[in-house]
């Protein structure tokens, strides 16, 4: 599972790096930014799900790729 | 050392006004009928204003008001997201709906920059701005934030019945912003009647309009010469320091965006705290469980500002369109209620309830788009603090008298009086 950030959608509402810290880090300006290469460890997946749910600008992408 | 003479005694000069403002007749009274009549500014919006909404979702969900010289209101949600999304055709020029329209060549920076501002402009404004309210940024202030809650409580302490409104929630973002801006904290109660003026004042003659919004760029200019003369590391400075394409902003950019950020900060996130507390006192389920479980407030807070929005942007309308089935005009006024939008349930299930363990919750409080609020981290962490420091101090509480709470009219919507029993 790996997550992705359309940063053309980001707002930086800061949904994703409070919900997720594990996942998403904020950048100078507070947008989102994926952590690492994006894929979820063991024990990170239902945090990933609730970044995504919980995104207002849908800017959040769970691929199922390992 | 060069001198600063960008706010000299030429700006703000009065003199000919090269673009006049298009003015609409005032009009006020019981609204007849929501779908064709709206005003957000009558008594019966301000007590309770979902009813409303919920109404005109199901029967017009465009309303249309030939008041404020016309507007529409939607209140679905994907109809506030695609305007919120679409700045060619709905301009922020002007985001409070009044009788008065600013002029077109106000576009594309406006008045208070970023937040009037529309692209191209608008990115680069909110660009000198968005380091300064990240959630890191903000964090510096939280130390300084719970103290001052704490200070607040202790003030109240021994008394039975407290206004939590006007002697808790109102006092906090106001010291907040005054720190970050630099301004003296004793300055707090005159901001607030800053806001009261801009934000409520809306159906008032114009010339008193004038004489209060005066008042408030009087007051800038002083903040501005007092930093000119001794330079700190606040907002202000900052601004005053700031590079836009090569040169400092703008005397109006300057002062404007002072102006957004003294105004949009304090009524809001006041609203934000009130309406949470008045929720609680009247639902003791919600209430015990989140003094029980501190952790769950995160997850509350996303919705309690879902269902108790505060905020409602206005837009303006660009040019003549039929949009969605309706025709509407240029600069036709567009009430944006990121409010109605949470509650539609066609984006959220048990819209009209309060669930206050709802982990799902991609609500539109801080709105959607290039002009997602800018301080949204800070009003999540004072109402965090506020709400942390209050149930921690203060577990057990009602509502004193329902009858005796009151609203705040227009586009920020909050408890304005909130009298609680906090003792016996």
């Amino acid at each position: 599972m790996k997550v992705h950030i359309d940063s053309g959608r980001c707002q930086g509402h800061g949904r994703c790096y409070d919900l997720a810290p594990g996942l998403f880090g904020d950048d100078d300006e507070g947008y989102g930014q994926v952590l690492g290469d994006g894929v979820v460890p063991p024990g990170q997946e239902r945090a990933a799900r609730l970044a995504v749910a919980n995104c207002p600008e849908r800017s959040i992408d769970l691929s199922e790729e390992t | 050392m060069t001198v600063d003479d960008r706010f000299g005694p030429d700006f703000r000069e009065p003199g000919e006004d090269p673009f006049p403002v298009t003015r609409s007749e005032i009009i006020t009274g019981p609204v007849a009928d929501w779908a064709t009549d709206f005003s957000h500014l009558e008594p019966e919006w301000s007590a309770d204003p979902y009813p409303i909404q919920d109404d005109l979702r199901q029967r017009c969900p465009i309303a249309h008001t030939g008041r404020f010289g016309g507007g529409w209101l939607p209140t679905r949600y994907a109809d506030v997201a695609a305007i919120a999304y679409d700045t060619e055709r709905f301009s922020s020029r002007a985001i409070i709906m009044s009788n008065v329209r600013p002029p077109r060549e106000l576009a594309p920076a406006g008045g208070s920059p970023p937040i009037s501002s529309d692209p191209p402009f608008h990115h680069h404004a909110r660009k000198l701005l968005l380091p300064a309210f990240t959630r890191s940024a903000v964090s510096r202030q939280e130390p300084a934030t719970r103290a001052f809650c704490h200070a607040l409580l202790d003030a109240v302490q021994g008394q039975d019945v407290v206004d939590a409104a006007r002697d808790y929630a109102q006092h906090i973002p106001v010291r907040v912003i005054a720190n970050m801006l630099g301004f003296p904290p004793e300055d707090g109660p005159q901001f607030r009647e800053f806001v009261a003026d801009l934000l409520e004042g809306i159906n008032l003659p114009e010339e008193e309009r004038i004489e209060r919004v005066n008042r408030l760029f009087d007051y800038l200019v002083a903040q501005v010469d007092e930093h000119l003369d001794r330079p700190r590391d606040d907002l202000t400075s900052y601004l005053l320091n700031a590079d836009l394409g090569g040169r400092k902003l703008d005397p109006d950019h300057v002062v404007g965006t002072m102006a957004l950020l003294l105004i949009a900060g304090i009524d809001t996130t006041w609203s934000a705290i009130g309406a949470s507390l008045w929720h609680l006192a009247g639902a003791p389920a919600d209430r015990a469980r989140l003094a029980a479980e501190p952790g769950l407030l995160p997850v509350a807070m996303e919705e309690l500002l879902r269902a108790y929005a505060p905020v409602t942007m206005a837009r303006l309308v660009t040019g003549d369109l039929n949009w969605r089935g309706v025709d509407m005009k240029a600069d036709d006024w567009i009430l944006l209620s990121f409010p109605a939008a949470n509650r539609d349930p066609a984006q959220f299930d048990r819209a009209g309830e309060v669930v206050i363990d709802r982990e799902v919750n991609r609500h539109a409080a801080f709105g959607l788009g290039i002009h997602r609020c800018l301080g949204s981290h800070l009003a999540r962490m004072e109402l965090r603090v506020a709400l942390e420091v209050w149930l921690d101090r203060i577990p057990v509480f009602s509502l004193a008298d329902p009858d005796a709470v009151t609203w705040a009219a227009g586009q920020i919507r909050g408890p304005r009086t909130l009298p609680l029993q906090i003792r016996g």
